[in-house]
């Protein structure tokens, strides 16, 4: 434990509690822009897949790690996002342009998409975002004369003024700078009022209000926000695979980003990055270990999804507080060593088995 | 006009009559205490004037304005803050942050500005700290300040709830059994501190408390409420021995002397 001594308030509101830490983050992004140099273009690509997917979890976490609003339709907002950005972009809009763009459209939507959340909480909220997101997918489908319904539509690659980013490397490039961004922007929010206004909702409603907390504008902002992060990751996303159908954003995507999250740990930003590298990872994690399984199981079909969902499982079985739970453990049992008692987290766990959201 | 008026407010849940034509007022910088047995309305007229009930009829007037239709936050916002009888605390924050959440209504900043840390939302910040380490040095909560609400011990939390309250500097403070669950030494700590924030900060005070040790030595009116009905109103000497407040009590006389 490190105990330390503050002399003014400036202190107090650091980004960096300690300036290890600094130096540790600071050391983790010279990891990453050095990574490409080291992997082959499938890894680094995978690499901006979690970057993308890591955007939108933050935007996810903020509204139900932070909020404790749930969302299953999410997918829209990335969706939205995606066409937003590739609509404009072939009309000839910078891309510079389009990126925040689709982020706000999506925002503004979620604006609205918040509404039902200031009457609905828990299942309900789930099952009204989830009419939502089908909603977006029937128009994504039907609007044929901007969407190209279930044909699709190819999207332009990326430049920035004469800066291209064509190759895996340069996008993967791309979307670190967002995701940077991203992170410290919710950072921001999340040690300033409106931060604070979101955990207090998740924590006490009642008294929320009671601080003068409005129920109505930080419940649509948390929504706005959310959506605004994950438009922007969808607009990347859609750049990433030239080539978008309403396909790419139903249901199923919705559930993989509240998956990422859990598994990450929610309420906490590290978790919805960790979340996002464990689920794009764990398939190619299974087909890795399928070299040392016995012939008769690798052959059987279906084996990775089965393989997939069990993992998932067992995870939240064990550890309800995800991998950032298991991180802090660690560095817990480290920095107490030789002090350290198995039972500290207990009171932990069992609040975040209960259900809450 | 004074500074905070309850006219003839009434509740009914279903059948029951909750409040019935309750009408008192709080006088700027008084400590007015509302006692009477279980189930008797106290914790529902709080939940009344911050607007998680609607009122069947009546009306709240805080500094000559109809405060009974506005949006529950706006109570706050005006000025208003209170404490739960149940602790309704931030669990999975730390004490400092609660504390800095009841300076919501204060804050200045917009969301473009908070995302970006701007200088304008750091002094903010440290006027926020600076004003939450007021009150924690003034409530003893050193020891506590960057520990998590959840596992800190009863009274100790109710002493966050009452420093997060303080923290919004409000003009009228609803306490609600501020006492209970709290040991002879944190109760004369909330006695004096009371008496403190009144006299110094010139805070009114509306008080539901079951200690009528308390109730008597920090109040300056108290009002004795019975199945929703005022049965009397006065000071604390003249309530606290009125026949009918005596038979309200009676049977459950030591379970409220002891509380
Ligand atoms: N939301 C509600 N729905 C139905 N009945 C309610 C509700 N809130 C309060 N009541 C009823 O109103 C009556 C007054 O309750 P209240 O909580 O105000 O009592 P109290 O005076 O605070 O009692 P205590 O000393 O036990 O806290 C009780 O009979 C209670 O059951
Ligand atoms: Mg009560």
């Amino acid at each position: 434990m490190r105990f330390l001594m503050k002399r003014n308030y400036n202190q107090d509101i650091q980004l960096f509690k300690y300036r290890s830490t600094f130096f540790w983050y600071l050391a983790l992004i010279i990891g990453c822009c050095l990574l490409p140099l080291v992997l082959d273009d499938y890894i680094t690509s995978q690499l901006s897949f979690i970057c993308m997917y890591s955007i939108a979890t933050v935007g996810l976490m903020l509204l139900t790690g932070y909020t404790g609003q749930i969302s299953m339709g999410h997918a829209a907002f990335f969706g939205i996002g995606a066409y937003t950005s590739a609509i404009l972009t072939s009309k000839g809009v910078p891309f510079l342009l389009a990126l925040p763009t689709a982020g706000l459209l999506a925002g503004f939507i979620g604006i609205f998409i918040g509404l039902p959340a200031l009457r609905l909480s828990g299942l309900y909220l789930a099952i009204a975002t989830m009419g939502f997101g089908f909603i977006v997918d029937e128009v994504l489908v039907r609007w044929e004369s901007l969407t190209n319904g279930n044909m699709g539509m190819m999207v332009d690659p990326v430049s920035i003024g004469p800066l291209t980013f064509e190759t895996e490397v340069q996008f993967y490039y791309l979307t670190l700078v967002v995701l940077v961004l991203t992170i410290l922007a919710a950072k921001n929010i999340l040690r300033s009022p409106t931060g604070r206004a979101m955990i207090a909702i998740r924590d006490s409603e009642v008294a929320a209000q009671a601080m003068g907390i409005s129920m109505a504008k930080y419940k649509t902002m948390a929504f706005a926000i959310s959506a605004f992060f994950t438009g922007v990751a969808g607009s990347l996303y859609g750049h990433k695979l030239t080539f978008i159908n309403p396909e790419s954003f139903t249901i199923l995507v919705s559930i993989e980003f509240l998956a990422m999250i859990i598994i990450g740990g929610l309420g906490s930003l590290h978790g919805a990055v960790y979340g996002a590298a464990f689920i794009i990872f764990l398939p190619q994690l299974i087909i890795m270990t399928k070299d040392y399984m016995p012939k008769y199981l690798a052959d059987q079909t279906g084996l990775e999804s089965a393989l997939y969902g069990l993992m998932i499982m067992l995870f939240i079985l064990f550890e309800p507080m995800g991998i950032y739970g298991i991180w802090r453990k660690k560095k817990f049992y480290f920095e107490m060593f030789p002090l350290y008692k198995k039972d500290t987290f207990k009171k932990e766990k069992k609040y975040f088995k209960a259900e809450r959201h | 006009m004074a500074f905070f008026e309850t006219h003839n407010i009434s509740i009914s849940f279903g059948g029951l009559r909750a409040l019935e034509r309750v009408s008192f007022e709080v006088n700027k910088g008084e400590v007015f205490s509302i006692i009477g047995p279980n189930g008797a309305g106290k914790t529902t007229i709080f939940n009344c004037i911050n607007r998680y009930y609607n009122l069947d009829e009546g009306a709240f007037i805080f500094k000559d304005k109809n405060i009974a239709k506005v949006s529950p936050h706006v109570v706050a916002d005006l000025g208003i803050s209170r404490t739960f009888q149940n602790i309704e605390l931030f669990k999975n924050a730390t004490v400092i942050d609660n504390l800095l959440l009841g300076r919501h209504r204060h804050r200045r900043s917009n969301l473009f500005m908070e995302a970006l840390f701007s200088p304008s939302v750091q002094r903010q910040e440290i006027e926020s700290r600076e004003k939450a380490e007021e009150v924690i040095d003034f409530l003893d909560l050193q020891a506590y300040r960057d520990q998590f609400v959840s596992g800190l011990p009863y009274g100790v939390q109710k002493t966050v709830e009452l420093g997060r309250a303080l923290a919004m500097e409000p003009e009228l403070l609803l306490l609600d059994e501020p006492s209970s669950g709290m040991n002879m030494e944190e109760m004369e700590d909330l006695s004096f501190w009371i008496t403190d924030i009144k006299e110094e900060l010139g805070i009114s005070f509306l008080l539901v408390e079951h200690n009528m040790r308390l109730v008597k030595e920090i109040s300056d009116r108290v009002l004795a409420l019975n199945f929703g009905v005022v049965i009397a109103q006065g000071t604390p000497n003249e309530v606290l021995g009125h026949p009918e407040v005596m038979k309200a009590y009676l049977g459950e006389e030591g379970a409220s002397t002891a509380g």
